[in-house]
This record gives structure tokens, sequence and C-alpha cells, in this order.
């Protein structure tokens, strides 16, 4: 590990390589792009919670004058449903009956055909003229429908103790006896909570281009987590091989974990192929907002029991999670990290997979872990205030820490959270007095962060400056991240670095922007490949120097002589080396590839002050601070505003978001409208204290850090508007209308 | 394969930045005529199949979603009648209705008189969207929720009207019929709003319930335009909005206020009045019981602003 306190670039928020382009509207989104020839998809999409598919005459459509292409679910590979085939977190199974309803349709927006045409308009009438003999289907959409004995059933071959069922899955994580944990325990606190689905809400629609040659060779452009992801996905779902298909990834206009899987490009691959002309498709909000993933609804129930002296010993924690229409709902996260933060000796943490006719989830930032954290961070506070004790100061005498196993398997090394819980104590924040109305609520959380494949190049240019390509797309900003790595290591000013995100034929595999990895995996590849172009200059200057290449160091930007040799020879500068590059054996590079290791779980505890209007039931958030262990913070203005991105986002999941379903079962607030994500305004500036405990098994100590923010947030603001109202709240979203009737209710009581 | 990313390509970005929804342009005939005269014409002669286009806020967000798919498109804004601000010798205001809320506020008295007003046709959209919003679409896109309309009943707004049948003048409150209806006959375009010249002690203000801050649509909207004489109300007049299928003006509430020093008991009845008045939906924005609350408060809060104000001028 070479972290040093010295550092001229890591540690800088240097400006940001994409920015110009982002502020002028130069940068190339999804949608920006066209080719000679191109013609316009569509998707016939179901207007039926849950039908099933009896026939699809698509001659009429065929039939209408500048319809080039029509597809269904038969021009899109099965997968059968006996037998799984996982690509990453996705089972081929369920995506490619996602893409393209098959044998029923399951949500309302469930494709069942796709049209190419030559304007939009007409591939819209061609979708109208398509006739789809639907046998309409009992349907269910919220939890508690789904899991009743005599609930409609998704998928007749899904079955739960012996029968069939809506429940796709169970996993259970055991650590010790509970039953013997909570005959030690003096308080016990058991509650249940429900939270509402919520869309990751980024800005730019899913679109895509795409071309297929005669030859069969296939060229995406398209924004997502990850151009290899729309390859791999692309290939198994259309039987073109990964080597005939190009993945250009466009820029990306946020994704939050939505864009991880694919919608369009396959249906877009097949129109191409079948029209042999590039075809483009945009979603419309409204699409994505009923056909793209949101996360899960769920219910939970969590009980904790502690002694008296405030020591916890025992939890439990059952968490229903809403899959969609498909198996795969983020129970890991939500079982898994909710007691992550806490040394306790019993815990039983059990999460089950609901199947409902709603549209796939998605992942979303750390999924399953706030939903799960909102249940156990507010049963603490209602422990704490049990137990007479500062709820902080709970955390602190339960706070997990090196050598503690933790409820989901490992045992931590070296891990910040107990730094975070006293930052959070001694901040300005937490000691600040309270006006009228207002109240003040905290919240830990966790997230297991992941390493995984990475590739990376690294270029010296004819001119002596530096080229990086790596195989992610950028998201939160390691772009300038990996260009202060590299400038750190070559001692040259970051301006001199420029980063790439590499299409899939021009840089090797790399696994998808996800799962806060993407700097600690590239930082890892960045730097071994950085290391191994300073050792050939190294070797190069040796060789002009005629001395051994153990003999040469490489500081400040130039090869020196060293030990017996040293101050012999003037320095020579990466650039004389580019120059002279091609009489010493060529251009200088290197290209390292990697799966990897030793990615750390995160870390946060936030402190948030609310004010309530309580003749209008609307709460504001009026004071923010997130506390978060980082590891080590590449470009702390990127690290910020992933925190500050996080906190708004669970502010909207805590009193806004959500989606609401009419007597239909359809959505029925599909836009930015009556889908109440914040703006601005509704938030104030939130503060961050950044703590930095460096990760041993990174070469920069690089933690992830940008799905952690969003874990404690809503619980944060519920214990808030607690301390506020002296009113609990156990179902999100806390809205106006809820919360007035709630102090209505009592009012009446008292 | 030829590829043309905007980073290479510059200029020709805009050919291939066509994202929009599909309606086919030719199929749409849009006018602009310079008199009303020939907007009326146009306009009648198309009947139900053409809209009006002023700032375009609605109409076209409508046809985008294909809600609305219009034969004829007649645009009002090269008419000089309909976006000039004319402020009359005696002291009173005739607004154009097709005026943008970023022109009404760079006027240098109109919110000096009218702040309730202008505050509420400044709430329509974002920033961007008063550039082109204007209160005649706010009043004919007939919304119960429309923010400018609730102001524009507390302060006595008159509409003039033209039609093939000539000029007549409406109250504000006689133009909405139901949600998406109007009164208006055939071929009749809203003109401009008249606002009456207002005593001393006299002001106004508009209060909307949004869950956000911005950027949102009225669960309910309040208009209180009052005058006041040695700390006694002589005059109210109340608008309600998203509480009914239209703005409705609520008599009794200012009837309450009316006589009273604006006491508790005063602000009491008036609320109770305008609680009362409501007949709202349970929907996604917002419930019956809370929306019937919130009318009451928003009564409350908004008649002590229009009081403040009417002290200080």
């Amino acid at each position: 590990m070479n972290v040093v306190t010295n550092n001229k670039w890591i540690g800088q928020s240097t400006i940001r390589p994409d920015g110009v382009d982002k502020v002028t509207g130069r940068a190339a989104f999804a949608a920006d792009t066209t080719m000679p020839g191109m013609i316009w998809g569509k998707v016939l999409r179901s207007p039926h919670p849950h039908a099933r598919i009896r026939g699809i005459d698509t001659s009429k459509a065929e039939a209408l004058p500048g319809v080039k292409a029509v597809v269904t679910a038969k021009d899109i590979v099965e997968f059968p449903v006996d037998k799984s085939v996982m690509l990453g977190i996705q089972d081929m199974r369920w995506m490619c009956r996602n893409v393209m309803a098959r044998e029923k349709a399951l949500f309302p927006g469930h494709p069942v055909a796709a049209v190419a045409a030559t304007s939009e308009a007409i591939a819209a009438k061609a979708c109208e003229l398509i006739e789809v003999d639907y046998e309409v289907l009992p349907w269910s959409i919220e939890i508690e429908d789904a899991i009743k004995p005599d609930a409609p059933i998704l998928h007749e071959f899904n079955t739960f103790e012996g029968k069939p069922s809506n429940i796709a899955g169970k996993m259970e994580l055991k650590k010790g006896d509970v039953a013997e944990g909570f005959a030690r325990a003096e308080v016990v606190v058991e509650r249940t909570f429900t939270t509402r689905a919520v869309h990751q809400g980024y800005i730019e629609p899913h679109a895509c281009l795409i071309g297929v040659g005669a030859d069969g060779k296939t060229t995406i452009w398209s924004s997502s987590q990850g151009q290899f992801m729309v390859r791999a996905m692309t290939s198994l779902l259309t039987g073109i091989p990964q080597s005939d298909i190009r993945a250009i990834p466009a820029e990306i206009g946020g994704g939050f974990g939505g864009k991880t899987i694919v919608y369009l490009e396959p249906l877009a691959t097949m129109l191409a192929k079948k029209s042999g002309r590039p075809v483009k498709m945009v979603m419309t909000r409204e699409e994505v907002m009923r056909a793209t993933g949101p996360t899960s609804a769920s219910t939970s129930t969590v009980k904790i029991g502690a002694t008296k002296d405030g020591k916890i010993v025992a939890a439990q924690g059952t968490f229903y999670l809403q899959a969609g229409a498909f198996p795969g709902s983020p129970i890991r996260g939500a079982a898994g990290c909710s007691f992550s933060p806490y040394d306790i000796p019993h815990v039983l943490s059990i999460g089950y997979d609901v199947l409902s006719n709603r549209s796939k989830v998605a992942a979303y930032r750390a999924p399953g872990a706030p939903i799960g954290a909102f249940a156990v961070e507010c049963v603490l506070d209602e422990l704490a205030e049990a137990l007479k004790i500062d709820p902080l100061a709970l955390r602190l005498k339960n706070a997990a820490k090196e050598g503690t196993k933790a409820s989901h398997g490992p045992v931590y090394p070296r891990i910040g959270y107990v730094e975070t819980v006293e930052a959070a104590m001694n901040s300005e924040h937490y000691k600040a007095p309270l006006g009228k109305l207002q109240g003040r609520g905290v919240a830990s959380g966790f997230w297991f962060n992941a390493g995984g494949e990475s590739s990376a190049q690294v270029n010296i240019t004819e001119d002596g400056n530096v080229v990086v390509t790596t195989g992610h797309p950028d998201i939160g900003g390691s772009r300038a991240a990996i260009a202060n790595v590299c400038a750190e290591l070559l001692g040259i000013d970051y301006r001199r670095v420029s980063v790439i995100i590499g299409d899939t034929q021009t840089v090797g595999f790399s696994n998808l922007t996800g799962g806060s990895r993407v700097l600690f995996a590239s930082a890892m590849v960045v730097t071994q490949a950085t290391e191994q172009v300073i050792a050939t200059l190294c070797k190069r200057a040796a060789k002009i120097w005629e001395i051994d290449p153990e003999a040469v160091t490489w500081e400040e930007g130039a090869a020196r002589p060293a030990g017996a040799n040293a101050g012999k020879f003037p320095p020579l500068t990466l650039k004389e080396l580019a120059d002279k590059a091609p009489a010493l054996g060529g251009p200088v590079g290197a290209s390292v590839q990697l799966n990897t290791q030793g990615a750390e779980g995160g870390f946060g505890t936030h402190v948030c002050d609310v004010e309530v209007d309580v003749d209008l039931g609307i709460v504001r958030v009026v004071r923010y601070t997130a506390v978060q262990d980082v590891g080590r913070a590449v470009h702390p203005g990127y690290v910020e505003g992933q925190l500050q991105g996080g906190v708004g986002q669970g502010i909207g999941w805590a009193l806004s978001e959500e989606y609401i379903y009419n007597k239909d079962g359809k959505v029925d607030n599909p836009g930015f409208l009556d889908y109440r994500m914040p703006v601005c305004s509704d938030l104030p500036m939130i503060d961050t204290i950044l703590v930095e405990v460096p990760n041993p098994k990174h070469p920069q100590g690089v933690k992830g850090v940008g799905e952690v923010p969003l874990v404690p947030v809503m619980a944060a603001v519920a214990n808030a508007v607690h301390n506020a109202l002296g009113k609990r709240f156990y179902a999100l979203p806390m809205s106006p209308p809820k919360v007035l009737e709630a102090l209505e209710v009592a009012q009446a009581a008292e | 394969m030829q590829w043309s990313a905007p980073r290479n390509d510059g200029p020709s970005q805009a050919a291939g930045n066509t994202t929009g929804n599909t309606f086919i342009m030719s199929d749409i005939q849009y006018v602009a005529p310079r008199t009303l005269d020939e907007a009326i014409g146009a306009y009648a002669a198309a009947g139900s199949a053409a809209r009006i286009l002023a700032g375009g806020t609605d109409l076209l967000v409508q046809m985008r979603s294909g809600a609305v798919k219009p034969g004829l498109i007649v645009d009002i804004k090269k008419i000089g009648e309909m976006t000039a601000i004319e402020e009359t010798k005696d002291g009173g205001f005739r607004v154009g209705a097709a005026v943008s809320g970023m022109a009404l506020h760079d006027h240098p008295r109109f919110g000096k008189v009218w702040p309730g007003v202008l505050e509420a046709i400044n709430l329509i959209g974002s920033k961007q969207v008063q550039g082109r919003a204007s209160a005649g679409g706010n009043l004919c896109n007939a919304s119960p929720a429309g923010d400018s309309v609730p102001a524009l009943v507390a302060a006595g707004a008159v509409v003039t009207v033209a039609g093939p049948q000539g000029r007549r003048e409406l109250k504000v409150e006689e133009v909405p019929a139901g949600p998406g209806r109007t009164n208006l006959k055939p071929g009749e375009i809203v003109v401009a709003f008249t606002l009456l010249p207002r005593p001393k002690g006299a002001s106004d203000a508009y209060l909307r319930m949004i869950p956000r801050t911005e950027m949102d649509i009225a669960v309910v909207g309040c208009g209180v335009n009052l005058t006041m004489k040695g700390g006694v109300c002589t005059d109210a007049r109340v608008g309600l909005g998203a509480v009914a299928p239209t703005v409705l003006l609520v008599e009794a509430a200012a009837k309450a206020l009316i006589g009273s020093k604006l006491d508790e008991k005063a602000l009491e009845a008036a609320a109770r009045a305008c609680s009362a008045a409501c007949r709202p939906i349970d929907d996604k924005r917002g419930t019956i019981v809370y929306r019937t609350k919130v009318a009451g408060v928003l009564l409350r809060r908004a008649t002590a602003i229009a009081a403040k104000r009417a002290q200080e001028r």
C-alpha cells in the first residue's frame, strides 16, 4: 500500500474531464447519435397486468408502408425455465422473458412486439395495427396480495414449500441462536415497516442505436452501466457471438443501478438484423416508469433485544421484497446488510423474494440495504428511547470493529464504523440547538462494496503525454479520479493524463459500473499498468546511461540515476523518453487485466434535522450531515457529491417518492410531475464528513463510496420526524396527507 | 459502418436529435395572424379541431402525450392587444391573455398593485416555463388546479372574450365549466383580463399547497384579496383551487372576513367556510380529507399575508 500523505494529485478535486462537454451540451448521450439510413424502433407494450398471450398477428403492421421489420418473442433466444443461466446477477431465463413477453404478459408495459419503420409516427401506427390475442388473468400488485394462498400465480412452475407460489426464493442468515439471545434480553422492541417501490430516477431515458452489417457484425451505441454487460446480454438474447458485437458506451445520464440490465438493445439488434437498416430506439419517460426497474416495495419485521446497560443481545429480521414479474429482488442486501454495523451475538435474518404483476425490479444504489436499514435503524431508535440512551451512544456501544464476525458472514478487517459514529457525535451539527417543531434523527448503514474484473491500458503518446483506457462507464467521476492516480504515480500534471472509456472491442473485459466497484478496481489495474510503464521507462533510461535498470528511479515525472550513480546524469523526462522511444524498443504502454480482490464494505452514519408544518403535514429536511468511512478520497469533490446525491435520493424515498397504482393495476404516476422526486429547493445543503480509514488491500486505500450514502437516510429522516412530533411512522413515504392524518389521530386521542 | 456522434460532427447534431413523440407535423396547420379578427376567423372556421397557442406550455405537452391532435393551431402571440400590459389612468390594469408570466413579472407597477395575482401567475411551471406561460392559457386549460385562476377570481378580474358574434365580458370564475372544459362559445378567444383600480389599503395574496417546493401542481390553491380600513376588513374576495371541478369563489369565506378585524373568530369562520365549500376528489395528488383541511389552513395563511401587504400599501 502506498498511501502517502504528501500526495500532489490524489486528494485533489481536479476539474472533471467530461465537464466542459456536459455544461455546453456537447456530450453525446445515448439518444444523440445518428447513422445514415437510420430508422426508428418502437415497442408495443401490454396494457394488462397479467394475460396469457394466445397469439400475435403482425401482418397488418408488416403491410404498412414504411415498416421495415417486426419482432416478437420468437425472434429472441429462449432460455427454458427449468435451467438457470446466470449473467452477473441476472438469470437469462427471466431476461429473455422480460425484454419480450413470451408465454404471458406479466405487467402493464411488458413488451409484446417491436416495430422498426422509417419514422417514429409510422412505427407507432404499426404498433397499433398489431393484433394480440390476450387471455386476461387475475393479478396482484402488493406483497400482501401476492402471498395470499389464493393469489393469482405468475409462474406456474415456481413453487415454494411444495406448492405453486409467488414466493420465488428465501434466504436465511444465521449467527448464534436468537432464541437464546432474546431469553437474555431485558428490553425488546419489535415493529413492522413498509416501504413503497421507488424508481432510480435517472434523467436520461434508455436509448440505443444499433447497426447490423450483412456479415452479422453488430455495432451498439447505448448508454448503460456496462458496455460488456450490454454485449453479453445482447449476444445471449440474439445468438450473435460476442466477438461480432462492438458495444460503444455513450455518456450516461444517470443509472443508480437501473442501467445494469438491457431492455432495448436485443430488440433493436433483431430489428436492425431483419431490416438491414440501423435502428434507433428511445424510451419515453412513461415507458421508463412503467417498464424499467424500480426497486422493491417491502414489508419488514424487525425485533431487537438488549440488556438494560444497552448491550444488544439478539436481533431478528424478516424482509419481504417485491421482485416484480420475475424472481430477483435484492433480499441479499436487505437481510445481509441491515445488522452489519453491529456486533450482535445472535442474529437471524430472513429474506423473501415475492413476485407480483409489476415491472421487474432492477438494482438501485445498495440494492435492498436501505430497506433493511430503515427497519433496523428505526427499531434501534426506539430501543435507545426505551433504554434512555443517546441513539449514537447505543450504536457506539454495539459497534462492529476489527475482528467482529459480521452477521452476514465475514470477520471484519480494520473498518471505520466506530469513527463515523464518533465523528457524528462530535459534529457541531449533533450539538446544535433545535427550533420549534424541529427534530433530529440519526441512523447508520452498511453496504458490501464489490471488486471483480477490470482492465486498463496505459499508453504513452508520441508527444510524451498519457492516455488511460478503462472499461467502465464513468457515472461517479471515475475518469477524474483515475487521472489523479495515474498523474500521482507518474509525477506529472494530471492534465497530461487523458482517461477514456473504451468500447468492448478495444479494451479488455471489465465488469459493469455497480457495487461501488469502479474506482476500487480500476485504480488497482491502472496502478499496475502505470507501474509497468514506469519500469519500462526506467529500463530505457538505464539503456541510454548504460547502467543497471535497478539503479534508476522514477521521481517527479523523470527517470533519475540512483544509488551510486545518483546525480551522474541529468534526469530524462517522460517527454524526452517518449521522443526517444522508436530507437529504444518502440512504443511505451502496458495493459493490465485483473479479477480484483479486497474490496471492503463501507459504513456511514447520518444526522438529520427536520421541521414539520403541522397544519399541512409537510416534513422538510432543514439540515443534514452524512458521515462516511470513505477509505481514501482520491477526488474529494466527487466523494462529497456521491454522499450528497445518495442523501437526496433517500430523502425522496422517505418523504415523497412512490409508485401509485390505480384500480386497474396500472401505474398512475408514470412521470416526474406526480412521481415526486425532490427538486433542489426541497433539500438543504447536505454537509459531509469524510472519515478516511484506508483499505489496507488497495494501493491507494480506496473503498467504494457510491452506495452507502443512501442506506441510512430513510431511517434518519423517520427518526427525526419522531423526535419532532413524538410520533413514529412505520410506512413510507411520510407524505403530507399521511402525516396530517397521523397528527389528527394523535390529537383526537389526547 | 459510418457513425455520426455529435462529438465528431458538431453542427449536424440537431438533425439526429429528434427524439420527440409521434405526431406528424404535416397533419397540422399552423397560422399566426396579426389581428384578432383574422384569428377568430381561422379559429371559428376550423371548428373543434383547432387549438389556440399562446405559450403552448399545456398544448404542446398534451400533443406530445397524444391527448390532443389539433388540425389547426392558431398562434395568438403576434396580436398586439393580446401581449400588451396597459395601466389605465385611474390605476386599473388590462393584461393581454397571452402576456407571459415573466413579462408581467418585469412590469414596473403590476406586482406592486396586484402582488397576489402576480405571485400566482409566476408559480405556473418553472422559471423556464414562465418565459412562455400566460394567465389566458392557464384559464382556458381549465384545470381546477391552475395557479393563476384562484388569485384572479379573488381579484375580481373580468375577462374580455372575442368571437364570431363580437365581444363580451365574463367574470373569471364564469369561464371554467369543469376539468378541461370552458364556457366559451365556439370560435371565442380570451383576449384580456381587466383589473379594476384599487383603493389604498387593498392587497392580495396567493398560496398553494404542493408536496415539493416548486415544479409541482397545486393540491389546494387559495387566493385572498382584501381591503382594510383602520384595521377593519371592508371588502374581501376568496378564490379556491383544486378542491372542486372548477375554481371556486367562496363568498361565505369573504363574508366572514368583511367587517372583522381579522380576529381569530373571523378567521376560523372563514376557514370553515372554505373547507365547507370543498368538493374535492381522492386522487394521487391528495385525499378528500386532506384537501378539505388544507383549504382552511391556506385561507388563514393567505389572509395574513394579504392583510400585511394591505397595511403596507
